[in-house]
This record gives C-alpha cells, sequence and structure tokens, in this order.
C-alpha cells in the first residue's frame, strides 16, 4: 500500500516537472514580486527599524521565504484543489472512489510530490536570486536549514488540509468558485503573505497567529529567523502539527459523508 | 489560414468593438442567471483588493510616512493605478487565460467566426465581477484627493481622468503584448502577471523606496511609469524620479498609443505563426 502512494507522490512530482517553461515563467515572476516588495519593507523598516521584532535583514529574509513557499504551502492555492473540484463537478470522482486506494490520502501523495517539486523548482532559485541583491539573514548552520525544511514540510502539510477540506465543499456546493474565493482570500490576508503576522496590530495580531494559515508562512520563516530555541521550537512543530491533525480530520469527515450521502454527479 | 478566413468577416475598430459588446453581453446574461453567485464573487472581488489597501493602512498605522510621501498621498498613487489595473483587468484580463485554448486547439473556433479574434479573446468569459477592483479603486482615489489639499489648476483637473484612461490603455497594451507571446510559448502566461499584477503594486507605492534602476526600467522599458506615478507626481507637485523632465507627465496618451501599436504588431505576429494542435 505504501508502495503505491509512493508511487503516486513520485507521478505528482514528475507531472510538475514536465512544464519546465511555466516553472521558469514562475521563477521569474516570483523574483520580480520579491523585489517589489522588498523595497516596500526596506521603506517599511527605515522608518521603524526592529518593527515587529525583526531586523531589516529579517523582514527582507521574510519577503524572499514569502515568494519560496507560494506554491510549496499553497498560500495563494493549494495547486490541485480546481482539479479535484472539476472531477466532483463533472462525476469523474466515481473513478477515482472505485480505485482500492483511500481518496484523501492518493491526493495527499499526488500533493506531496508536487510540493517536492515545487520546493526545488519554484523555491530555491528566488531565494537565491535575493540572497544575492539583498543580503538577508540565513539560518544558522545546517541544523537551522533542518529545523527550516521540517516547518516547510508541516506547513505543506496543513495547506495541503486546507485546500482538501475547501475541495470537499463541492459535493455539496457543485460550483466551489465561491468557497474557493473566500479561502484563497483569507489564506492572503491570514498567512502573513502581505504584511507579517507579528507587524498586525493587537487583538487582530494575537488572532491571526493563532489560525491554521500561520502555520504556512509565519511559523516557518520563524523557524528559519530563529526566534525559537528548545522547547519553544517544539511548540511551535506542536502547533502546525495540531491543526494539520484537526483539518485532515475534518477533511476526512467531510470526505466520509460526502460518499455516504451525496449522489454522484453524472450519466 | 487565419488571414485567409478574416477577410469574410469585418475588421477594424467599429467590428472589433461590435464583437466584444456582443461576447461580453452574453457572458453577463448568462452570469445574472445566478444573481447571489454574481453579488458573492462581486463582493469577494472588492474585498480581494480591498485587502491589499489594508496592508497599506497597516503600514501607515506604524509609520507616519512612506520614502517621504504621507498616507493620502500614497492613497493617491495606489488609486490611480489601481483604478487604471481594474479597467484593463475588466476588459482584457480574460486574454490571459489564451494559452490553454492554444495548447487543446479550441482557438480554432474562434477563427472559424468572421469577427476579429482580439475582441473575442478579450471578452471570452466576460466577468462583470472584476468591477469591483474598479470600484476599489476609485474609492481609495476619492479618498486620497479628500484628504489631500491639491491646488488644483485647470490643467491638473484634465490630466487625472485622462491618466487613469491612458493607465488603463497601457495596462491593457501589456496584456495583448503578453498574450501575443503565448502563441509561441503557452507556459509562460505568469510572466504577464509580473508586469501587470506586479506592476500595479509597484505603482501603489512611492518612486522613492525603489531602487534606481527599477525606477528607470519602468519608465524607458517597460513604460508602466506613465501609467500613474508620473501624472500623480505632477499633481502632487512632486519632483519627477530617474531625471525625466515634467512634461513628460502629459505624455501618456502618446505613450499609451505606442504601447497599442507595438501590441498590435505582436499579436498580428502571434496569429501568423498560429498552428492549432491538429486533434
Amino acid at each position: 500500500m505504501l508502495r503505491l502512494y509512493a508511487t503516486v507522490a513520485a507521478g505528482g512530482f514528475r507531472r510538475f516537472a514536465a512544464y519546465r517553461v511555466a516553472t521558469a515563467a514562475g521563477v521569474f515572476t516570483n523574483t520580480v514580486f520579491g523585489l517589489v516588495l522588498s523595497s516596500t519593507y526596506i521603506a517599511l523598516w527605515h522608518e521603524r527599524p526592529s518593527l515587529g521584532g525583526y531586523s531589516m535583514d529579517d523582514a527582507l529574509a521574510y519577503v524572499w521565504i514569502g515568494q519560496a513557499l507560494i506554491t510549496v504551502c499553497g498560500l495563494m492555492g493549494g495547486g490541485f484543489e480546481d482539479e479535484l473540484i472539476e472531477r466532483i463537478r463533472t462525476g469523474d470522482i466515481a473513478v477515482d472512489l472505485y480505485r482500492p486506494a483511500d481518496l484523501q490520502a492518493w491526493w495527499f501523495s499526488a500533493n506531496a510530490g508536487r510540493t517536492a517539486y515545487q520546493l526545488l523548482g519554484r523555491g530555491v532559485a528566488p531565494m537565491a536570486v535575493g540572497a544575492l541583491v539583498f543580503h538577508f539573514t540565513l539560518p544558522s548552520g545546517p541544523g537551522g536549514w533542518l529545523a527550516f525544511l521540517l516547518a516547510v514540510a508541516l506547513g505543506s502539510v496543513v495547506g495541503f488540509a486546507l485546500w482538501y477540506l475547501v475541495a470537499m465543499s463541492a459535493f455539496w456546493l457543485l460550483d466551489g468558485q465561491g468557497v474557493v474565493q473566500v479561502a484563497w482570500l483569507a489564506g492572503l490576508f491570514f498567512s502573513g503573505m502581505l504584511l507579517p503576522l507579528n507587524v498586525f496590530p493587537g487583538t487582530l495580531g494575537e488572532l491571526a497567529r493563532l489560525l491554521p494559515w500561520a502555520s504556512l508562512l509565519q511559523v516557518p520563516a520563524d523557524v528559519y529567523l530563529g526566534r525559537y530555541e528548545g522547547w519553544e521550537l517544539a511548540g511551535a512543530y506542536g502547533f502546525q502539527g495540531c491543526w494539520a491533525l484537526v483539518l485532515l480530520g475534518a477533511g476526512r469527515a467531510a470526505q466520509g459523508a460526502a460518499t455516504r450521502k451525496v449522489v454522484v454527479q453524472g450519466g | 489560414m487565419a488571414d485567409s478566413w478574416r477577410t469574410y468577416g469585418e475588421t477594424g475598430i467599429r467590428a472589433s468593438w461590435r464583437t466584444y459588446r456582443m461576447v461580453a453581453g452574453m457572458w453577463i446574461r448568462s452570469t445574472m442567471a445566478y444573481r447571489s453567485s454574481f453579488a458573492l464573487t462581486l463582493v469577494t472581488s472588492f474585498c480581494v483588493t480591498f485587502f491589499d489597501f489594508v496592508v497599506i493602512l497597516l503600514m501607515f498605522g506604524q509609520v507616519r510616512g512612506l520614502g517621504g510621501f504621507s498616507f493620502a498621498e500614497v492613497a493617491l498613487l495606489y488609486g490611480t493605478a489601481g483604478t487604471s489595473f481594474g479597467i484593463a483587468d475588466l476588459t482584457m484580463g480574460s486574454l490571459q487565460r489564451m494559452g490553454k485554448r492554444v495548447r487543446d486547439g479550441t482557438l480554432d473556433t474562434f477563427l472559424m467566426r468572421p469577427a476579429p479574434l482580439l475582441a473575442q479573446v478579450a471578452a471570452d468569459k466576460f466577468a462583470l465581477r472584476r468591477f469591483g477592483r474598479v470600484a476599489q479603486g476609485l474609492m481609495v482615489l476619492v479618498w486620497g484627493l479628500y484628504l489631500l489639499h491639491v491646488e488644483w489648476t485647470p490643467l491638473k483637473a484634465v490630466l487625472l481622468p485622462v491618466t487613469v484612461v491612458c493607465g488603463a490603455v497601457i495596462f491593457g497594451a501589456v496584456m495583448v503584448l503578453g498574450a501575443s507571446t503565448l502563441f509561441w510559448i503557452q507556459d509562460a502566461a505568469e510572466v504577464t502577471n509580473s508586469f501587470t499584477y506586479g506592476g500595479n503594486t509597484l505603482l501603489q507605492y512611492p518612486p522613492t523606496i525603489f531602487a534606481q534602476d527599477l525606477v528607470r526600467g519602468v519608465v524607458y522599458v517597460v513604460p508602466l511609469a506613465f501609467v500613474s506615478w508620473l501624472p500623480a507626481l505632477y499633481v502632487l507637485g512632486r519632483p519627477m524620479p530617474a531625471g525625466v523632465p515634467e512634461w513628460a507627465a502629459f505624455t501618456s496618451p502618446l505613450v499609451a498609443a505606442v504601447c497599442c501599436g507595438a501590441a498590435g504588431l505582436a499579436w498580428r505576429a502571434g496569429i501568423r505563426s498560429y498552428r492549432s494542435t491538429g486533434s
């Protein structure tokens, strides 16, 4: 069974690796946005040094981590939900349900393969460009990089769980566009993609840091910047892990309810 | 094939406009069949762009000025660029999805019709909900003007609306230019995003915060500075960036015309090189 999912994951990796031009275009766009955002952050941190507890170098690192993780952690769309919703809408999902594999585990594996490719293909290059241009903060040694990678992996699991739940809504609504847009909006704002969550004022900031979207970018970025030490680091992973379990569980429950009650579309 | 077919249909701006109106009208009627869904997506579209502005509000919650510009001045920059981009996105935003049609060959259907191709593709899946972005941009623009104490002259009063329209045309031309490249490389749609969405983000902030090379790039290479920066800086009575003379603030219509010409040439070259998938 594990071999099946490993094959699915490898397929997910190869599928996205096939579109090299799209990857190059994505890297270009991420780099341009990184440059623009960096300039605005420099202006902001120039006025208020150590805003949100970040130094200028930390803030710049944050920008490029964000650009690197957009597709990896599903900050602006999970990269698979449109396809899954389309399969639910057209009724093709019936074929998937017939397979001797669990639906969620199947898509999880495919997404894991996609994530691995996006991290290598679209994550590394913009960050390297950013590091060359701006000389921002780097993690302390290989241990720091490993800790960051683990946080990214957990973040991508939370991202998958969120978008899978969004896709499940299509079983009832058929047209998932409304829910996708709302999820997109929430993700954009509460992930800290536009502005780090620790710059958000007062209660809004406290709330934003507790929501699942904080696991996608804010926590990995803070791990990268070495803001957690010892047990705090374990706490950060625990925060991500808890949301991953809760959301994956919710996705499972929705899937169970859907397959038991909903009539599949199509003839 | 494209050229021989085109001779059967009408060409020119009037035919394009008629085609655009017909196709867009059809999509609006189809959207209106689900009124509540339309209302929901319109509100979301408005909110998405509003969140974009919340970031600037949050920034100014922490600081008094950004690059020497006050909140009201940034709001003016944001409003002009946002409205222009919103209009271009509303009217031409569908172009970026053309890559899919080139890849799977459904563009053939469009080429068979005796109507201008560009108008058909631009109006394809016309989404009235994107008006939310225009409305949001206009609101910020009005807010900015209300907070500012501009010393109005007749020149400035004319310049501002002309700027918004010309800015939309420049953004639209960039979108057509980007769509033209899709005839050769279908997967490169995201590159256009970095000039349209990225350009819009860039123009929302004062030019003083960007590296001089970047500013020179959007003045002389991809003339996005003419969308809003230069005219808005004139209205604010601020010096021009990158050694540009002050009269350049009035050249947006000229730049828009040149951009349209370039986009038109690229589009023609694109259609000529179009090969269907054959399936």
